[in-house]
C-alpha cells in the first residue's frame, strides 16, 4: 500500500487552536559504510584522528586529483539494499552535486542522483505501544561525506578538518510514511539494527556513524500534504522525537495564524530543544547535478548480487521469529534479544544446554541491568556467555538456588572469578543431604514448639518455618526439600 | 529547444554569477547577458538534431568504473595537504567564518 | 659542434646514446635558446638549475650505458601538469604560487624515462582559448611572421608548447587537447602534435578543464618525435578511472608502416564557408600525396559535424564550471578577503579568473541549471552520441580520415574579436575527435600565401594511434615541409 494515504490514528492527532492535525514524516538516514578507506581515496576513516591527518590529496581536491571507487563500498550498498528488501540496480552512476562550502573541497559532492545503486524497498517497524507499520524505502545511494567545520576555536574564523571528507555514506531515503515521532524513531532503530546485523555500518550515532535528516510537514487528517521542512543531521532517537514534536507544533502555529510554512532546511538545537532556520534565503539552491565525468558507470551482475545474497546473515526480524519458534520464548523477549546482533549471538551461545526462558531472563534481567548501570557494551561484558552458562548449570543441577545465584553473579561481574570458584570459595553449595536437612528442620521445630502447635490451624505458618530453616542453613538448604520435610513433620 | 530559451537577462546573469560564486559589478550584468545570448543563440542549432531514442554520451570510453580494494594506502600527509593553504592553525585550514 | 637545438628528438637521443654530446651540453644549448627567446613568452616558469642537475644525472646513467626512452633530452612541460615543488599555474592568477606536493603521472613517467625538464610552458588560462591570449602571464608570440611583421598568435591553448618547439627552445613539449589545443597550435606553428585516444594517457595530476574531453599528448618537430614522446606519456594508470587498461604499442615503429592498402576517408562536411581557398587546395594536395603513397581514397560522410562545436561549447563549459569550483581560495591559491565568506568566495574567484574563464563558468553553470539541463546539456550529450555514431559508420568504409586541421593560418595578436563565437570556430575541425574520444594528429605540410604554416589532420579509430602515425608519417614524407621561421627574436 502506498502509505502516504495512511491517516494517523486519532490518538496520534495533534490538537491545534482550531482543530486536529496529523504529522507526515519522511527520513533520510546517512549511514557511514564500515570501510577502512574512503569512497574515492585510500585515506583512513578511523574516528577521532588528529585534524587533517586522514586526508589524501584527492580528499583535499588538489588540482588534477581523481576519484577511484572503493569496491567494498559498492558491496555494502548492495548488502544493505538486500537487507531492506529493495531492488538492486545493476547499473548505477555517480553524479556531481554542485555547491560551495569550505568543508566541501571539490565544490561538489559526488553522489548518485539519477541512477542510485539501490531502488525501492520496504521494512516493517513496531513503534512502542502501536501496531506494526510498513515503511517504504525510496532509494539507497552512495555519496561522499563532507569535512568538518569548527566554529568555536576562533571568534571570526572557521577551522576546517577534512578527515571526514570523502568518507563513504549510504543515504537511505524513506517514503513519507511515518505519522508519529515514535514511528520515526522506531524506523531509525530498525534501520540501525539492520545495518549493524549486516555489518555494513557500525551504527554508532554518537560518533556520527548514523545520522538522520527528518522531513516534517503537517496536514489536516487525510487532507492534502503541507509544505515540508528538512531537519538536518540529528544524531539520537530522543532528539529525533523532540525535533519532530517541536517542528510539528511550529508549523501548526504558523498555518493556524494564517501564515505559510517556508520550505527550508532547519537545524535542531539539542540544548534548547528547538529547530531554527539554517540557510539564508539569498542562497539559491540549484545543485546542477550532472554525471561525474571522472567516473564511469558502475555495472554489476545479477550473479554478483546473488553471491552477496548468499552471504547475508539472518536479519533481526527473521531471527526474532526463529527465537520464538525454536526456543519458545515470548515475542517480547525475542524482540529484545534480537535488537542487535551481539545480543542475539550471546543468547544463542548461552541457550545451548540451558533452559531457554531462564537464559533469557538472566540476560535481560541481571546481565543487562549490570551492564547498563556501568554503561558497558555487551561485547565488553566481564561475564561472557560461557561464564553465565556456568552459573546456569549450577542452578540447574541444584548446586545453588536461584537466589544465591544472584549474589554469585554480582561477584562474577565484579571479576571475582567463575561461578564454580565463587561458590566453592564462599561455601555456597546448596545442602541436599536429606539427613542434614531433616536435622535442621527438627531443630527448628523443637525450638519453636508453640508455633508448631498452631500450624494445623494456620497452614500459612509453614512459611515462618521455611524461613527459619533457610536462615539456619545460611540459604544453602534446598528449599524444595525443606518444604517437603517440614510438611511431613508438621503433619500437613 | 528554441522555445525553452527565452534569452538571458541581467537577472539571470545575476543568478548564475551567484551560483558560480563570481562577483559581477552591477553595470556588467546587461553586457554579460548580451554576450551570453550571442553564444547561446549560436548553440541553439543543436535543437535541429533528431535525438529520438539516442542515449546521452557521458564518457568517451565505453568501459565500467574500475574498482579499488578497501585498503588504507593514503593519508598521513598533513604537511602536504596544508602546504599551499592561505592560512592554517593547529593542523586546520582556517577560512572566513562560515556561520553567523 | 653544430647547433644542438636544431636536432630532432630522435637524433638528439641517438647522439646522447652514442655520446656525441652530453645531456648537459644539449641542455645548456636549449637554456640559451630559451633565454634568447624570452620575448616569445613561451615559458611561465623556468627551472634551469634542476634541469642541469637532471642533465648531469642523465649523463651519469648514459655513461653506464643505462637510461630511459627520453634520457637526457631537454623538454618543456605545459603548465597544466602538476610538477612536485615546481610552481604550477594553469595560466591563471587564481593558483597564486601553488606548488604541487605531487607529480602528475605523465610528468613522473617522463622523468623516470630520463627527461630533462626545462620549465613550465605558457597556455591559455585553464586551457581555455585558441590563441593563447587568455593567459594571466601574457600572450605567447608565434615565432612565425608574415611579410607585414605583425606579431601572430601561436594558437591555443598549448601555445607555449608549440612556440617553444617551433623556436627550437626544447626538443619537444607536453600539451593537452580538449577541443583542439594540441593540433591547432601545431598547425599555427609548423609543428606536429597528436591528441591520442581518450584514456590512452593518464589525467591524474593534470589540471582539469573538461574531464570527458581532456587528453594529453606531445608537440614535436616530427611525427617520429611525437611517437617517441607519446611512448613515455601513455599507459594505464589505476589512479585515473577513465584510463584504458591496454598495452601501449610501439608508436615509433608504426611510423614506418606506410599507407599501402590503407583506406583514407575524406569527410565531405569538413569544409566551411569563408574558408581560404588555399586550405581546400592543400587538402586536395594531401589526398593526392596519400594516394600516391598507396592509400585508397574513399569519400565518407559525417553528417553531424556542424553540430560538434555547439555541443562542445555546452559540454566543456558545463564540466569546467564544476571542475573549477575547487579554486575558491580556501585550501590553496589566492584568497581575496571580502566582508564575509560569501564575499570572499566571489572576490577570490572574480579576481582570480580571467574574463574567458569566467564567461565559460557562467555558460556552464547556466546550461546545467534547473530548467535548462535537458534543453542544453542533455541535448548536447545526445548530439555527442550522434557524432560518435557518424565516426563508427565511417570506420566501416575507411581506416583513417584526412581533413584540414584548422580553417585558417595564425592570426594577429590582439586582433579584436567582439564575438567569442568567431574565436570558437578555430576548433571546428578538431573538436569532433575530442567528442568521440578518437586519436588525431596535425602534420605541417606547407606555407600559405603569406608564408605561414598550415597543417593537415589525420583522425583514427579509438586506440589505433598506429594507423594515425603511419598516415601522418606518410604525409610528412610527401610534404617534405622544411620551412623554418626566421629567427627574429634572438
Ligand atoms: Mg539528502
Ligand atoms: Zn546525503
Amino acid at each position: 500500500m502506498f502509505t502516504a494515504e495512511r491517516v494517523a490514528d486519532k490518538k496520534d492527532w495533534l490538537t491545534g487552536n482550531d482543530g486536529e492535525w496529523e504529522v507526515i514524516i519522511g527520513l533520510e538516514i546517512h549511514a557511514q559504510v564500515a570501510s577502512k578507506s574512503k569512497l574515492f581515496s585510500g585515506a583512513a576513516t578511523e574516528y577521532g584522528a588528529e585534524p587533517n591527518t586522514q586526508v589524501s590529496l584527492v580528499d583535499a581536491a588538489m588540482p588534477g586529483m581523481l576519484p577511484v571507487v572503493n569496491e567494498f563500498c559498492i558491496e555494502q550498498a548492495v548488502r544493505t539494499g538486500l537487507g531492506i528488501n529493495a531492488k538492486i540496480n545493476l547499473f548505477s552512476r555517480f553524479d556531481r552535486k554542485n555547491y560551495f562550502y569550505p568543508d566541501l573541497p571539490q565544490g561538489y559532492q559526488i553522489s548518485q542522483f539519477e541512477f542510485p545503486i539501490v531502488g525501492e524497498g520496504e521494512i516493517e517497524i513496531e513503534p512502542e505501544g502501536s501496531e506494526a507499520v510498513m515503511v517504504g524505502i525510496e532509494r539507497l545511494h552512495l555519496e561522499q561525506d563532507a569535512g568538518k567545520s569548527i566554529h568555536d576555536l576562533s571568534p571570526n574564523e572557521t577551522y576546517v578538518d577534512l578527515n571526514r571528507s570523502g568518507v563513504c555514506l549510504m543515504e537511505i531515503v524513506s517514503k513519507p510514511d511515518m505519522r508519529t515521532p515514535e514511528e520515526a524513531s522506531a524506523y531509525v532503530e530498525k534501520i540501525r539494527s539492520i545495518v549493524r546485523a549486516l555489518g555494513t555500518c557500525n551504527g554508532d550515532m554518537e560518533k556520527g556513524n548514523l545520522r538522520a535528516d527528518v522531513n516534517v510537514s503537517v496536514r489536516r487528517p487525510g487532507g492534502p500534504l503541507g509544505t515540508r521542512c528538512e531537519l538536518k543531521n540529528i544524531n539520537s532517537m530522543r532528539f529525533i522525537r523532540q525535533a519532530i514534536n517541536y517542528e510539528a507544533r511550529r508549523q501548526i502555529d504558523i498555518v493556524e495564524a494564517g501564515g505559510e510554512v517556508d520550505q527550508e532546511t532547519r537545524l535542531f538545537d539539542n540544548a534548547k530543544g528547538e529547530t531554527r532556520t539554517m540557510r539564508s534565503k539569498e542562497d539559491a539552491h540549484d545543485y546542477r547535478y550532472f554525471p561525474d565525468p571522472d567516473l564511469l558507470p558502475t555495472k554489476i551482475t545479477q550473479e554478483y548480487v546473488d553471491a552477496i545474497k548468499a552471504t547475508l546473515p539472518e536479519l533481526p526480524d527473521a531471527r526474532r521469529a526463529r527465537f520464538v519458534e525454536e526456543y519458545g520464548i515470548p515475542v517480547y523477549d525475542a524482540g529484545i534479544l534480537t535488537a542487535d546482533k551481539a545480543k542475539g549471538d550471546f543468547y544463542e551461545r548461552l541457550v545451548k544446554g540451558h533452559d531457554a526462558k531462564i537464559a533469557a531472563n538472566w540476560m535481560m534481567g541481571d546481565l543487562f541491568g549490570a551492564l547498563n548501570k556501568k554503561s558497558i557494551d555487551l561485547d565488553d561484558s566481564p561475564v561472557n556467555s560461557d561464564a553465565l552458562g556456568g552459573l546456569l548449570d549450577l542452578i540447574a543441577d541444584k548446586t545453588i538456588s536461584g537466589k544465591i545465584a544472584k549474589g554469585v553473579f554480582e561477584k562474577m561481574f565484579a571479576g571475582e572469578g567463575s561461578a564454580d570458584e565463587i561458590v566453592e570459595r564462599d561455601g555456597l553449595k546448596q545442602v541436599t543431604d536429606m539427613g542434614a536437612i531433616e536435622k535442621m528442620v527438627q531443630d527448628v521445630i523443637d525450638a519453636n514448639a508453640d508455633q508448631a502447635a498452631k500450624v494445623a490451624d494456620n497452614p500459612r505458618l509453614i512459611g515462618f518455618f521455611v524461613g527459619q530453616v533457610m536462615k539456619a542453613s545460611q540459604g544453602k538448604a534446598n528449599p524444595q526439600a525443606v518444604n517437603e520435610i517440614l510438611k511431613k513433620k508438621l503433619g500437613l | 529547444m528554441s522555445n525553452e530559451n527565452k534569452g538571458v537577462d541581467a537577472e539571470i546573469v545575476r543568478k548564475i554569477a551567484r551560483l558560480s560564486r563570481l562577483h559581477v559589478d552591477e553595470d556588467r550584468l546587461a553586457p554579460l547577458a548580451d554576450e551570453l545570448n550571442g553564444i547561446l543563440s549560436w548553440i541553439e542549432m543543436l535543437g535541429e538534431v533528431d535525438v529520438k531514442g539516442v542515449e546521452p554520451m557521458t564518457s568517451a570510453v565505453a568501459i565500467d568504473a574500475p574498482l579499488r580494494a578497501d585498503v588504507v594506502t593514503d593519508g598521513g600527509v598533513r604537511d602536504k595537504v596544508l602546504a599551499n593553504a592561505p592560512k592554517t592553525e593547529a593542523g586546520y585550514f582556517v577560512v572566513p567564518r562560515s556561520v553567523e | 659542434m653544430s647547433d644542438l637545438t636544431q636536432l630532432t628528438l630522435e637524433a638528439a637521443l641517438a647522439g646522447l646514446k652514442s655520446k656525441d654530446f652530453s645531456s648537459v651540453e644539449i641542455t645548456k644549448a636549449h637554456i640559451e635558446a630559451c633565454e634568447k627567446g624570452a620575448k616569445l613568452n613561451a615559458f611561465i616558469t623556468t627551472d634551469y638549475d634542476n634541469a642541469l642537475k637532471s642533465a648531469e644525472a642523465s649523463d651519469a646513467r648514459l655513461a653506464k650505458g643505462e637510461g630511459g626512452n627520453l634520457e637526457g633530452a631537454p623538454l618543456g612541460m605545459k603548465d597544466l601538469f602538476c610538477t612536485e615543488n615546481v610552481r604550477t599555474t594553469a595560466g591563471s592568477k587564481i593558483l597564486g604560487d601553488f606548488k604541487p606536493q605531487y607529480e602528475s603521472t605523465i610528468s613522473a613517467q617522463m622523468k623516470s624515462d630520463g627527461m630533462v625538464m626545462l620549465g613550465k610552458l605558457n597556455l591559455d588560462e585553464f586551457a581555455m582559448g585558441s590563441a593563447n591570449e587568455t593567459s594571466h602571464f601574457g600572450s605567447v608570440i608565434n615565432p612565425w611572421k608574415a611579410e607585414d611583421g605583425i606579431d601572430l598568435v601561436p594558437g591555443g591553448s598549448s601555445g607555449g608548447s608549440a612556440t617553444a618547439v617551433a623556436a627550437n627552445m626544447c626538443l619537444g613539449a607536453t600539451a593537452t587537447d580538449t577541443g583542439g589545443s594540441i593540433r591547432q597550435p601545431a598547425s599555427f606553428t609548423g609543428t606536429t602534435g597528436i591528441k591520442p585516444t581518450y584514456g590512452r594517457c593518464s589525467r591524474w595530476g593534470v589540471v582539469a578543464f573538461a574531464s570527458s574531453l581532456d587528453q594529453a599528448g606531445p608537440i614535436t618537430r616530427t611525427v617520429k618525435d611525437a611517437a617517441i614522446m607519446l611512448q613515455s606519456m601513455a599507459g594505464y594508470d589505476v589512479k585515473d578511472s577513465t584510463s584504458l587498461n591496454v598495452a601501449v604499442p610501439d608508436f615509433a615503429a608504426a611510423c614506418d608502416n606506410g599507407v599501402k592498402g590503407l583506406r583514407i576517408g575524406i569527410p565531405k562536411e569538413y569544409t566551411m564557408d569563408g574558408m581560404p581557398a588555399e586550405i581546400e587546395t592543400l587538402w586536395q594536395q594531401g589526398i593526392k600525396w596519400l594516394q600516391d603513397a598507396g592509400a585508397e581514397i574513399v569519400n565518407v560522410s559525417l553528417p553531424h559535424t556542424k553540430y560538434a562545436l555547439p555541443a562542445y561549447y555546452i559540454v566543456a563549459p558545463a564540466e569546467a564550471s564544476s571542475n573549477l569550483a575547487r579554486y575558491d581560495g580556501m585550501r590553496y591559491g589566492n584568497r581575496v578577503d571580502g566582508e564575509n565568506l560569501y564575499d570572499t568566495y566571489e572576490r577570490s574567484r572574480a579576481e582570480g579568473f580571467g574574463e574567458e574563464v569566467r564567461r565559460r563558468i557562467m555558460i556552464g553553470t547556466y546550461v546545467l541549471s534547473a530548467g535548462y539541463y535537458d534543453a542544453y546539456y542533455l541535448q548536447a550529450q545526445k548530439v555527442r552520441t550522434r557524432i560518435a555514431e557518424d565516426f563508427n559508420a565511417a570506420w566501416e568504409k575507411c581506416d583513417a580520415l584526412l581533413t584540414p586541421t584548422c580553417p585558417s593560418a595564425a592570426f594577429a595578436v590582439g586582433r579584436k574579436i567582439d564575438d567569442p563565437v568567431t574565436m570558437y570556430l578555430n576548433d571546428i575541425f578538431t573538436v569532433t575527435a575530442n567528442l568521440a574520444g578518437l586519436p588525431a594528429m596535425s602534420v605541417p605540410v606547407s606555407l600559405d600565401k603569406d608564408g605561414l604554416p598550415l597543417g593537415l589532420q589525420i583522425i583514427g579509430r579509438a586506440l589505433d594511434e598506429e594507423t594515425v602515425f603511419a598516415a601522418s608519417a606518410a604525409l610528412e614524407k610527401a610534404a617534405n615541409f622544411t620551412a623554418k621561421p626566421k629567427k627574429w627574436w634572438a
